[in-house]
């Protein structure tokens, strides 16, 4: 796995590099934005509201202002900013509702946590203990809480002005758009037909808490001509733009930098509150302005993630031929839309009907507003979503018949020799091998050896019972093509600029608009260019995260770094080889036709005569003999726009232990097996899928964002929200297969979400094939020992005492101890 | 004002501050040691892990003035002369880290559980590193990293060792 310093070209594609990255992240030299504050700054501190629900009838400021080193408190009216509205760029129908969703609440609030004022202070302790002293009179309304009861008559409104707690409803219907058949009709065929089963479900997506390492923080800086603008995002272009968009700042006097960010998991796109606020105060009173959250305020305020209930209806003929699929999703944006929030339900809309060759298909997202946390992208953003509820009712469906579940599944996928294959949903699928990645996945696994000993279990009444939990997933990646996104009326395009710069000494800056936030950028890059121009892989500078930098971009998330920015590094590179063609033919006195290149060397064909790209950058930097009309540079810019989604897929394996005494389950083994496309980096691949599987599951057993009936989040502390550490997870077996994908030139498909959407449903379903044939055909996630041992009594017909919701906390670890019962009692 | 005298990383500072002042705040903005980052409110996450004569403590948990007289190792002072500890070698070698957040925590940890138990299995790395989150590598490639790094820090393994001295007291 370790890597050599020689400086070779060819073959960079597909090594194990380890990560250049490193060299400052594992000494401490790190820039985290946190750990940047300019001479002069000022800290703030955000009050939030305690309750979910309320009117605001005044608020005092006055005994905050006077307490020691405050240097201001500021309501939304003390700012001039009640009218200000952060930016919604996804609305997903012409009739969305989309309520202003202010940088500070003025008359009423609509989640606990919501910011009302904020104070400037010195030091940031002091602006906390003045923020304590700001006094909120507030009226307390009723919390809206429960999606199906908000949408119900005469249901309290989260905002009163839209007359309705629904944003919008959004359909896609196969029988419409011509892609497929009519599912109503395929649904009462079923229903009428002997020969054919409906199988019905209802399936919950709790909400999740992306749970970066990093918490996030802003620095703003408005002295000198630009404002310089630091934050942890992953969006730093996206953000310059929204910025003033909002704020009225003209876009070129925004500097935005995203300097070393910790993670991100879509939690870090969008648009703060505190972005802005920090924007206005330090334009206001000409002095840097800094924030950094506590991890309780970004466990409240940060965007959630999921928060989906999914009513699936499957339809299939005896013998196991899928005939329809008709969705039904209702999905909890919180109190406000988010940059993408309510678009992230849609993305899933494509992926529901998988791998699977289903001829009738409908899709009905109702978005709806409660007194939460807003909801926006987590990691796949939609797709999880998707994976979870086909692959669990494809299990569901092999009950029904008898079948077994892969086999089931692979009746019904698309085969390798019917690629590219156009879906129900009208995307068209370039490549692809089901049967490769599950005949590999099914060996490693020892599918029929575990098969054997589950029975075996099952006969002898072993108190610890085993199931296999099966997921064969595909993803859309690389978003996005910008006409696609035209026709979902996003509000952007999805491409992704890049820009090579020959130095005069050789060495090669790199500049892509995709920002990394631990994604290895910096050495996958480097790797393709060091492939590209053949030039040392050291000799390659991977810049990126900063707007005055890196001009252009659109940045990063959806699995798009690689099969839309790295593409357009390899637009960028063929433009610096095309011009540094016609320079050495100049200088070689040859006709261009007869170069060759390879190894970062133009040849005259047939000779021995010859100049490396170094030499030619060096002869364009000197500018004395160039050919005629030539621009004395080397340089090249690109942009990419996809022509496509690439589909990554793969076959996902748990055997999971349940402890039918106790209800704990262990991942006894994980195997995986995923197609990712051309590899760049196998050990950064396989850091991805390791990291992707830990948050899938994560959703499976451990992870709940909890409200009470009041409408508090009961979890915001890593005490009660349950990261799954390194004693939670076990080792995992992962594999990677490779069809290259057709619709770029380097065959890439994408990585960074793959785990995360293919894993969650391969543990439940593993825990609920342990425990079928109790009884159970369904455990809620997170899967905790405590559910699941309520659904083994329930399904025996005893009775459990029931958790109050507000203190119930999931997981596993402290979250997982009833805290009726906290030692486990057998009642 | 309370006053602190302490060595941090080979150097020795006297500083006065307040008698609340976390040593994770006092490392960071008072002597610049912004390797050592802050992750959570409730010394769950371990990213403030740091050493206190030669043991591993969450440095958002001690009052800066109850180090006073102590010697703290952090990220940055690990390295020596220029050459990597075993366990940042090993992190580099087996991609243990992606975004990097929690790495300082993750390895200064990693070193105190070496210190204790020079070579342990997967169970013993994995229990060892509880108190340590991480969101981006599902652990296993930090679980890797640090048997692989107990392997090059044995005794006539080529790689200098940096064991922790206990001291009574520690946690």
């Amino acid at each position: 796995m370790t890597t050599t310093a020689e400086p070779t070209t060819p073959g960079e594609i597909g090594r194990a590099r380890v990560r250049k990255e490193d060299a400052r992240l594992i000494t401490g030299r790190t820039r985290y934005t946190d750990s940047i504050t300019p001479a002069g700054t000022l800290h703030i501190a955000v009050v939030r509201s305690t309750f979910a629900h309320a009117r605001i009838n005044a608020i005092d400021t006055a005994p905050a202002k006077s307490a020691p080193g405050v240097v201001g408190v500021y309501t939304a009216a003390d700012l001039g900013v009640e009218s200000v509205g952060l930016p919604n760029a996804w609305p997903i129908t012409p009739d969305q509702k989309t309520p202003q969703r202010p940088l500070l609440a003025s008359s009423a609030v609509h989640f606990a946590g919501e910011g009302v004022a904020v104070v400037v202070a010195r030091s940031a302790a002091a602006a906390k203990d003045a923020a304590e002293l700001v006094d909120v009179d507030y009226e307390p309304l009723d919390p809206v809480l429960d999606m199906e009861a908000a949408l119900a008559d005469g249901a309290t409104l989260v905002h009163p002005d839209l007359g309705t707690n629904e944003s919008a409803t959004w359909v896609f219907d196969s029988g419409e758009a011509g892609s497929g058949g009519n599912v109503a009709d395929a649904i009462s065929a079923a229903e009428a037909d002997p020969d054919s089963v409906v199988v019905r479900r209802r399936f919950i997506q709790q909400r999740l808490i992306p749970a970066f390492m990093e918490p996030r923080s802003v620095v703003v800086d408005p002295t000198g001509e630009q404002i310089t603008f630091y934050s942890s995002t992953q969006v730093p272009h996206i953000l310059r733009t929204m910025t003033s968009v909002t704020l009225g700042v003209p876009e070129s006097k925004l500097r935005v930098i995203a300097p070393d960010v910790g993670g991100g998991f879509g939690g870090k796109i969008g648009v703060l509150p505190e972005e802005m606020l920090c924007v206005a105060l330090a334009q206001k009173l000409g002095r840097p302005v800094k924030w950094t959250e506590t991890r309780s305020e970004s466990l409240l305020t940060a965007h959630h993630g999921r928060d989906q209930i999914q009513d699936i209806t499957i339809t299939a003929k005896m013998d196991g031929t899928v005939t329809g699929l008709d969705v039904k999703l209702l999905a909890d944006m919180g109190a406000y839309l988010g940059l993408v929030g309510g678009g992230v339900p849609i993305l899933g809309a494509f992926m529901f009907n998988a791998i699977y060759k289903i001829p009738a298909y409908k899709f009905t997202c109702t978005n709806v507003f409660t007194t939460k946390t807003l909801t926006d992208a987590y990691r796949g953003a939609g797709r999880p979503e998707a994976t979870f509820a086909i692959e669990r009712i494809m299990d569901e469906l092999a009950v029904e018949l008898g079948r077994d579940p892969m086999e089931l599944r692979q009746q019904n996928w698309i085969k390798h020799e019917e690629f590219p294959f156009t879906t129900v949903c009208g995307l068209t699928y370039d490549s692809g091998n089901y049967e490769q990645a599950t005949r590999q996945a099914m060996e490693l696994f020892d599918y029929a050896g575990l098969r054997r000993e589950q029975e075996e279990r099952r006969r002898s009444g072993d108190p610890v019972q085993l199931g296999i939990g099966i997921s064969t997933f595909t993803e859309m990646c690389g978003l996005a093509p910008s006409r696609v996104l035209g026709s979902l009326s996003y509000g952007a395009g999805g491409w992704e600029a890049a820009s090579i710069r020959m130095l005069a000494t050789g060495k090669v800056e790199v500049i892509t608009g995709a920002s990394a936030h631990g994604q290895g950028h910096e050495t996958a890059f480097s790797q393709i260019v060091a492939d590209q121009l053949g030039v040392p892989f050291e000799d390659v500078e991977i810049l990126h995260g900063d707007t005055q930098i890196s001009p252009k971009g659109l940045d990063t998330y959806g699995s798009r770094s690689l099969a839309v920015g790295g593409i357009a590094i390899v637009d960028a590179a063929q433009k610096v080889i095309a011009k540094a063609r016609r320079l050495a033919a100049h200088m070689l006195e040859a006709d261009e036709k007869d170069l060759e290149f390879a190894n970062g060397t133009f040849t005259v064909r047939g000779t021995d005569k010859g100049k490396a790209i170094q030499e030619i950058a060096f002869a364009a930097f000197m500018a004395h003999d160039l050919p005629e009309g030539m621009e004395p540079s080397l340089d090249a810019d690109a942009v990419y726009d996809p022509e496509n989604f690439s589909f990554p897929h793969g076959t996902h394996l748990a055997a999971i232990e349940v402890d039918t005494e106790t209800g704990r389950v262990d991942v006894r083994k994980y195997v995986c097996v995923d197609d990712v496309g051309t590899v760049i980096n196998p050990l950064i691949v396989e850091g991805q899928v390791h990291g992707g599987l830990a948050q899938g599951i994560a959703q499976a057993l451990f992870e709940e964002a909890n409200y009470d009936e009041q409408g508090t989040l009961v979890n915001a502390t890593f005490v009660d929200y349950t990261l799954p550490s390194s004693a939670d997870l076990p080792s995992f077996d992962t594999h990677v297969v490779s069809t290259p994908a057709t619709s770029n030139p380097l065959g890439v498909k994408g990585v960074g979400e793959a785990g995360t959407i293919a894993s969650t449903p391969a543990i439940v379903n593993g825990v609920i094939d342990a425990i079928r044939h109790l009884g159970v055909s369904d455990v809620e996630m997170p899967c905790t020992s405590q559910r699941v041992w309520r659904a083994i009594q329930d399904a025996r017909g005893r009775s459990t005492q029931e958790t109050p919701v507000d203190t119930h906390s999931p997981g596993a670890g402290l979250g997982s101890i009833d805290p009726n019962n906290p030692q486990g009692e057998v009642q | 004002m309370a006053q602190v005298r302490v060595t941090v990383d080979g150097v020795e500072y006297v500083d006065d501050i307040e008698p609340r002042m976390l040593l994770v705040y006092y490392l960071r903005e008072r002597l610049g040691k912004t390797g050592t980052v802050i992750g959570c409110d409730t010394s769950n996450c371990g990213a403030c892990t740091v050493h206190l004569n030669g043991q591993s403590v969450k440095s958002c948990s001690v009052l800066a003035v109850q180090a006073d007289g102590a010697e703290i190792t952090t990220i940055e002072g690990l390295a020596r002369d220029g050459e990597l500890h075993p366990v940042q070698k090993a992190f580099n070698e087996c991609h243990a880290l992606q975004c990097g957040y929690c790495t300082p925590g993750m390895i200064m940890q990693a070193v105190d559980l070496l210190g204790d138990n020079p070579d342990p299995d997967e169970r013993a790395v994995r229990e060892g590193l509880e108190g340590n989150l991480c969101r981006c590598t599902g652990y296993q490639n930090i679980v890797r990293a640090v048997q692989s790094a107990a392997q090059a820090m044995k005794p006539g393994a080529s790689a200098p060792v940096d064991t922790p001295t206990p001291v009574a007291g520690g946690q």
